[in-house]
């Protein structure tokens, strides 16, 4: 199934890239009138409804941003929900202008696949919680525990690797859903459950008792998730491309959305707030967007570190620290590159 | 030696007295039913133990130990279930992302539902052959009605989800699928060969892919195919594939039934001088079809459940619904929950159709076994 799947893709792919590389994906998401953005059907943090029946979260803010910073109004999205198996086909075949879906950012996504990894959103990387009362205090000495798993998915393969590299034995409990995952080791049928570290973090929270929980110190895998867009439109990857590091860049320099407006009205005394806001230079124009571009992105939903702590961060329900997705000036690896 | 007359006889009647209490009444029926042999007493008291067992544990989750208050999860502090989602999201359960100050057009149309239904489904109905016309009509006022257009304010199908758009699917699916069911079994019977490999070929392949990959193409592949200025609307292709799907399936029960015809019934049509048609809608599809319910009836179940792959297309059913509402982080970890209510619905619309099937049965069985 999997490799019947790879291969639609990739002669889907082919045909659109094929056809997508002289059309403007920038002219054609003016002329729709809205940007459609492909996000998860339901990921905690990320992407879920509101009590209004609103998509919220980490993924559509980035969407939101990006509507801003085309249309100068954060609200002309189209919101396509996939899931993991139609997001590819989804982004190839022109349902979507750009995805950003928790997607781990791959060698073969990004060359075999043809499409174009635009940034990293967010760093994951799979990790273990685990009982207090076990007594363990590393994921080292988890030597024997039986471990829930989701089965087909990356973390399936992180996990065999890690303890093959640590030469420890474990005990596989094999489960579909994530979902079940959480049951199955609440019910204790195993000693620690294994998925992405915000994925835990998540699942923490629901547990009667969250204290008794650790969630242990190693992370054994790299997932760093980021929006990507069709190959071969590079204009239109740029774009998506920058409004991801003005967010960023607008933390670093202390831009937000409540003193956006005002750092924009005129010339400040940093020439690299004045170049990303437009008050000097022509970055916009560059783009083929308006001088605004990048005010209004950050004025959709904040900068980068308002996002995340409005939808992941300590006061959330999640309470996810910044921990590797701090700036690179506060111990974390966010770096994007100048505003020049 | 003198015989003396014995009488084994009784002169007069004796008086009428009630059955022993053990072969009738509650006690009687407990003996009968419950308790008549060692084996069955044996299971009975399993039985008795394993409910005395589930059912408080499961009247103490769902009722008594349940919290029906609150903002978010944090709020349900009982051991029990937390249904205090329930008055927030309730709405989105039922109608998706429906414009919410126009959600009165869908409740509008589920009632008209109703005088559409009645003339079709039961006897007796006043008014019934007026009510035909409107049934004929209901289709369009419910399109109008749902959708919008002259005077009303359109509503993108995409915001169609929720209990309203497993019942737009499974309905649509259901009033399509007999017909063009039908048309398939017969012209798979049909004397006309092309006639005969087209159906043929249709109802194998359709019957030959699982449904979830019949919207997997028609949501991906087919975009690839067409034009990029032509798009179809999602919930069209959801409503033609599950047609698609479910008539494959019904032709095949109706084949069923056209096998169990005897010949004699074809041949005495033909010698009244019947053609085909009148044939087939005055003789043989009138006895095939009431064979078929039991069977016609399982397939409008199964589609009406099918209904909730529609997640793979992305739109959002009552069960979509649930997942997205478990990944807020108010609400997180509430699946069963969701899932319980979710079931609560589909039993109520499954267990229905059941039920009036049986009552169709009962009505059309004419050929008096007895």
């Amino acid at each position: 199934m999997k490799a019947i799947l790879k291969g639609a893709f990739a002669a889907a792919a082919a045909l659109l890239v094929a056809g997508a590389a002289h059309a403007a994906t920038l002219d054609d998401i003016k002329k729709a009138g809205v940007l459609k953005c492909g996000i998860n059907t339901g990921l905690p943090g990320f992407a879920y409804t509101d009590d209004n029946g609103k998509w919220t979260g980490f993924d559509v803010a980035y969407c939101r941003a990006l509507s801003a910073a085309v249309f100068g109004d954060p609200d002309k999205v189209k919101y396509v929900n996939l899931t993991g198996k139609n997001r590819f086909p989804a982004l190839a075949s022109g349902e979507i202008d750009v995805l950003s879906r928790n997607t781990t950012w791959t060698f073969s996504r990004d060359v075999d696949l043809g499409f174009t990894f635009i940034g990293v959103a967010y760093y994951d990387g799979q990790g273990f919680i685990g009982r207090k009362a076990m007594g363990v205090k590393s994921a080292k000495e988890l030597d024997g525990a039986s471990v829930c798993i989701q089965t087909g998915t990356t973390t399936e393969l992180n996990l065999a690797d890690f303890f093959r590299v640590n030469k420890i034995k474990y005990e596989p409990v094999p489960i579909e859903t994530n979902e079940e995952a959480r049951k199955a080791y609440v019910a204790e049928r195993c000693d620690v459950y294994t998925t992405d570290a915000s994925g835990l973090a998540a699942t923490k929270t629901t547990f009667a008792k969250p204290s008794d929980h650790m969630v242990f110190p190693e992370i054994i895998s790299k997932e760093p998730l980021g929006p990507l867009v069709r190959q071969g439109d590079d204009q239109w990857a740029d774009i998506a491309r920058w409004t991801l590091n003005a967010l960023i860049n607008a933390e670093e320099y202390g831009v937000t959305a409540a003193n956006v407006d005002k750092l924009a009205a005129k010339a400040t005394d940093n020439p690299e707030v004045n170049r990303m806001l437009g008050t000097e230079g022509s970055l916009g124009a560059m783009l083929g967007l308006r001088k605004t571009w990048a005010v209004d992105a950050i004025k959709a939903e904040g900068n980068y570190a308002e996002i995340f702590e409005r939808y992941l961060g300590t006061k959330t329900p999640l309470g996810l620290a910044r921990g590797l997705n701090a700036l690179y000036t506060n111990g974390g690896i966010l770096y994007a590159p100048p505003m020049r | 030696m003198t015989a003396r007359p014995f009488h084994r006889s009784q002169a007069e009647m004796l008086p009428e007295r009630a059955a022993p209490v053990t072969t009738a009444g509650p006690v009687g029926w407990l003996r009968a039913n419950l308790f008549s042999s060692w084996s069955n007493t044996a299971f009975t008291l399993i039985a008795l133990y394993l409910l005395w067992l589930i059912v408080p544990a499961i009247a103490d989750w769902a009722f008594f130990n349940a919290d029906t208050a609150g903002d978010d999860r944090f709020a349900c502090k009982s051991s029990g279930a937390c249904w205090a989602w329930v008055d927030q999201r309730i709405g989105q359960f039922l109608y998706g992302f429906y414009t919410a100050d126009q959600t009165w057009r869908v409740d509008l149309a589920v009632i008209l539902l109703i005088p559409a239904l009645a003339p079709l489904l039961f006897e007796g109905v006043p008014f019934a052959r007026q009510l035909r016309w409107f049934s004929l009509a209901y289709p369009v006022v419910a399109t109008f009605l749902l959708v919008g257009g002259i005077g009303l304010e359109g509503i993108p199908t995409d915001k169609f989800g929720g209990f309203m758009l497993n019942l737009t699917v499974g309905l649509a699916g259901i009033v399509l699928s007999l017909p063009i069911g039908i048309l398939l079994a017969l012209g798979r019977r049909s004397r006309l060969p092309i006639i005969r490999i087209l159906c043929v070929g249709f109802i194998e392949i359709v019957r030959g892919v699982p449904l979830i990959t019949l919207l997997f193409v028609s949501n991906i592949i087919l975009p690839i195919f067409l034009p990029p200025d032509v798009t179809v609307d999602s919930l069209i292709r959801v409503i033609v594939m599950v047609t698609a799907f479910a008539s494959a399936y019904m032709a095949e029960v109706i084949r069923g039934g056209l096998q169990a015809i005897p010949r004699g019934q074809y041949e005495a049509a033909q010698a009244l001088g019947l053609r085909y048609w009148p044939m087939m809608f005055l003789v043989v599809l009138p006895q095939a079809l009431k064979i078929s319910i039991p069977g016609i009836v399982n397939t409008f179940i199964g589609l009406f459940k099918d209904t909730t792959l529609v997640i793979i297309i992305g739109l959002f059913d009552i069960l979509g619904i649930g997942n997205a509402m478990v990944s807020n982080p108010d609400w997180l970890g509430l699946a069963t929950e969701a899932y319980v209510f979710i079931a609560f619905f589909f039993f109520i619309a499954c267990f229905s159709m059941s039920r009036y099937s049986i009552h169709l049965e009962k009505r059309l069985d004419t050929e008096r076994r007895d």
